[in-house]
C-alpha cells in the first residue's frame, strides 16, 4: 500500500479546526463570564455592608452590651454568644461526625446496613434547617429538660452540621490511597494502627477544611437556634469571656441582625450593615484560619 | 525535498524535566510503514522519546525541549503546527488500556465525530465501526454487542479497542507506550499480531522492556541507555551482532 504522496503534511489548521479554537475560546469565555458573575456580586455585596456599616465599627462596638432598645451600644452579648454556641456545637459535632466517618469508611463492611447508614447520612444533610430546630426543641429542651439555652441550641448546631462533616471526612479518608493501606497491613499493622499512623495523618487537612468549614455555616444559622436557646436581648458582664454559662439563653449575631432588621424600629441605618459586617469578619476569620491551617498541614504531608 | 521514506526524525533532541535532563540530543530516522522499537533499562527516556512526537509531553509543565522533530517531513514545532492535526495523525496507545468510560461502538466513533465537521451518516459510522474492528480483529466476537461497556471488555480486548479507536482516524503514526504489559501470554500474541498486519500501513513506533518482545515483533531496534540513543539497527543485526558492547552487555541481561 502506498497512497500517501500527495501534498506534503503539515499538520496545519484548516478552517475546521479554526472554528473548534474558536468555540474552545467561546467556551472559555462563557465558563470566566459564570465566574465573573459569582465574584462581582459578592464584591459588590461585601463592599455595600462595609462601606455602609463602617461608621459604627469600632473596639467598643464589639464590646459593650446593646443599649436604648438595642439601638444604641454595642453588639458584644450577640457575639460572645455566637462564640459559645459555634464553639460548642463544633466540640459537640467533630468528635462525633469524624469518628463516625472513620467508622463508616474504614471498618464498615459493604452490606445493606450500612448503605442504609450512608444514605442516611447524605440525606440528613439536606434537611432544612427550620425542620433541625423543630426536632432540638422537642428533643432537647422538652424532651430531656435542657430548655431553651446554649447548650440545646449547640446540640441542635450539631445535629445540622454532623451530616456534612462525616460526608467531607469520609471524601478526605477515600482520597488516601489504598496501596498506602495495603504497604500497612503488609508489614502487619491492625487497621486501628493503619488508621492513627498513615490514614489520619494523611488526611487531616481535608478533614479540619471541613470542619471549619461548618463554623461558617454554624455562624450563620439562625432558624435552629431561634426556637432552642437564642433570645431577643440579654445583658452580660462586659470584657467577661465567661459571661455565659452552658445553661444560659444567649443572644446571637445572626438572631441579633434579624431583630434589629425587622423588629426594632427607628434603629440607626448603619447598624444592622454594621452586624452583618462583624458577622462576615468573624466568618472569614475563621475562613482564613482553616486555609492557613490547610496549606501549612499539606506542606506536611509526605505525598 | 523531505525525505518521505522517513516517517520520523530528530535532530540534537534534548529535554529536560525542571534540572533533570531526560533526553541528551537524540539523532533519530524512523523509515515508514515499519515497526521500530524502543528498548533499554527504566528511566532511559525511552517513554518520554515517545511522548514527544506527539507533543503531550508538554501538558506536564516544568519541560523543557530544544532541538527538531521531524513528522513526515514537517517539524511539528512550527508555529503553523495545529495541536489537534499533529495528535489526530499520530495515534498512541498506552501502557493500561485506557476505553473511555461509553460504548464500544461510540469508542470506535469518537475521534471520527469530533473531527468531523458534519455528523456522519449512521452509515458511515457503522462501516467505520466495522472496518475498524475487523482491522483488530474484534468484529466476529463483539459485533453483536456493540453497545455494551468499553470498561467491561477484557484487558486484551480493551487494547485493542483502543487501538481500533485511532483507526478511523487514518493516524500515519502509531505511538505505543508498552502496550503488553498488562496483558497475559494470549494478548500480548494477539496484540504482536495485530502490530504485524497493521504494519506497512502505518509506522509504529513501540517502546518495550520485554526484548523478547521487541525481538519478536519488530523489523527495527533502538536502544537507549540514560538519556542517549545507543544504537539503531534492524533488530536482527542489534539481537544477534550488536556493534555497542553496552548494547551487548544490555540484551545479555548484564544489567537491566
Amino acid at each position: 500500500m502506498h497512497s500517501q504522496s500527495p501534498p506534503p503534511v503539515t499538520f496545519g489548521e484548516t478552517p475546521f479546526t479554526r472554528s473548534k479554537r474558536r468555540r474552545e475560546k467561546i467556551a472559555f469565555a462563557v465558563f470566566a463570564g459564570m465566574v465573573a458573575c459569582i465574584v462581582i456580586p459578592l464584591f459588590l455585596i461585601v463592599g455595600y455592608l462595609v462601606k455602609e456599616g463602617a461608621p459604627l465599627i469600632s473596639w467598643d462596638f464589639l464590646t459593650t452590651n446593646p443599649v436604648g432598645g438595642m439601638r444604641k451600644g454595642g453588639i458584644w452579648s450577640a457575639l460572645l454568644g455566637t462564640f459559645w454556641l459555634v464553639g460548642t456545637s463544633l466540640c459537640i459535632s467533630a468528635p462525633i461526625g469524624v469518628l463516625a466517618a472513620v467508622y463508616l469508611n474504614e471498618y464498615a463492611k459493604d452490606n445493606w446496613f450500612n448503605r442504609v447508614i450512608n444514605l442516611a447520612v447524605v440525606n440528613l444533610a439536606g434537611v432544612p434547617s427550620i425542620v433541625h430546630a423543630l426536632f432540638g426543641l422537642g428533643a432537647f429542651v422538652l424532651f430531656a429538660h435542657m430548655g431553651r439555652s446554649i447548650i440545646a441550641a449547640s446540640l441542635t448546631l450539631a445535629i445540622m452540621t454532623m451530616p456534612v462533616i462525616i460526608a467531607s471526612t469520609k471524601e478526605s479518608l477515600a482520597a488516601v490511597p489504598r496501596q498506602f493501606r495495603e504497604a500497612c497491613w503488609n508489614v502487619g499493622a491492625t487497621r486501628w494502627q493503619t488508621i492513627w499512623h498513615i490514614v489520619l495523618p494523611n488526611s487531616i487537612s481535608g478533614i479540619l477544611t471541613g470542619v471549619i468549614l461548618q463554623v461558617s455555616r454554624t455562624a450563620g444559622e439562625t432558624a435552629p437556634i431561634m426556637f432552642t436557646g437564642a433570645v431577643f436581648y440579654r445583658k452580660i458582664e462586659e470584657g467577661n469571656f465567661f459571661a455565659y454559662g452552658l445553661a444560659d439563653q444567649c443572644m446571637a449575631l445572626s438572631m441579633h441582625l434579624f431583630t434589629v432588621t425587622t423588629q426594632v424600629t427607628n434603629a440607626p441605618h448603619a447598624l444592622p450593615f454594621a452586624i452583618a459586617t462583624v458577622l462576615l469578619g468573624f466568618v472569614l476569620m475563621v475562613n482564613l484560619t482553616a486555609i492557613l491551617l490547610r496549606s501549612w498541614l499539606r506542606g506536611r504531608k509526605k505525598w | 525535498m523531505s525525505d518521505t521514506r522517513m516517517s520520523i526524525t530528530t535532530r540534537d533532541l534534548k529535554l529536560w524535566y525542571g534540572k533533570f535532563q531526560a533526553l541528551k540530543g537524540i539523532d533519530l530516522d524512523i523509515k515508514s510503514g515499519m515497526i521500530t522499537s524502543l528498548i533499554g533499562p527504566s528511566g532511559c527516556g525511552k517513554t518520554t522519546l515517545l511522548r514527544c512526537f506527539n507533543r503531550i509531553n508538554e501538558r506536564y509543565g516544568n519541560v523543557t525541549t530544544t532541538g527538531e522533530i521531524k513528522l513526515l517531513g514537517k517539524n511539528i514545532y512550527d508555529p503553523d503546527v495545529s495541536l489537534i492535526e499533529l495528535r489526530k495523525a499520530i495515534g498512541m496507545v498506552f501502557q493500561r488500556p485506557n476505553p473511555l468510560p461509553i460504548s464500544i461502538y461510540e469508542n470506535v466513533v469518537f475521534g471520527l465525530l469530533i473531527h468531523s465537521e458534519n455528523k456522519p451518516s449512521r452509515r458511515d459510522l457503522d462501516d467505520a465501526v466495522e472496518k475498524a474492528l475487523t482491522e483488530v480483529g474484534l468484529w466476529k466476537d463483539l459485533k453483536d454487542r456493540l453497545n455494551d461497556r468499553a470498561i467491561g471488555l477484557q484487558l486484551e480486548q480493551q487494547q485493542k479497542l483502543c487501538i481500533a479507536r485511532l483507526l478511523p482516524l487514518k493516524p500515519q503514526i502509531i505511538l505505543m507506550d508498552e502496550p503488553c504489559s498488562a496483558l497475559d501470554v494470549e494478548g500480548t500474541r494477539a496484540i504482536e499480531e495485530l502490530m504485524w498486519s497493521l504494519a506497512g500501513r502505518y509506522t509504529i513506533l513501540i517502546v518495550t522492556h520485554n526484548m523478547a518482545q521487541a525481538r519478536r515483533a519488530s523489523s527495527e531496534c533502538i536502544f537507549m541507555l540514560l538519556g542517549e540513543l545507543i544504537e539503531h539497527s534492524r533488530t536482527e543485526d542489534l539481537f544477534l551482532t550488536p556493534r555497542e558492547s553496552r548494547t551487548a552487555e544490555y540484551i545479555e541481561g548484564r544489567y537491566g
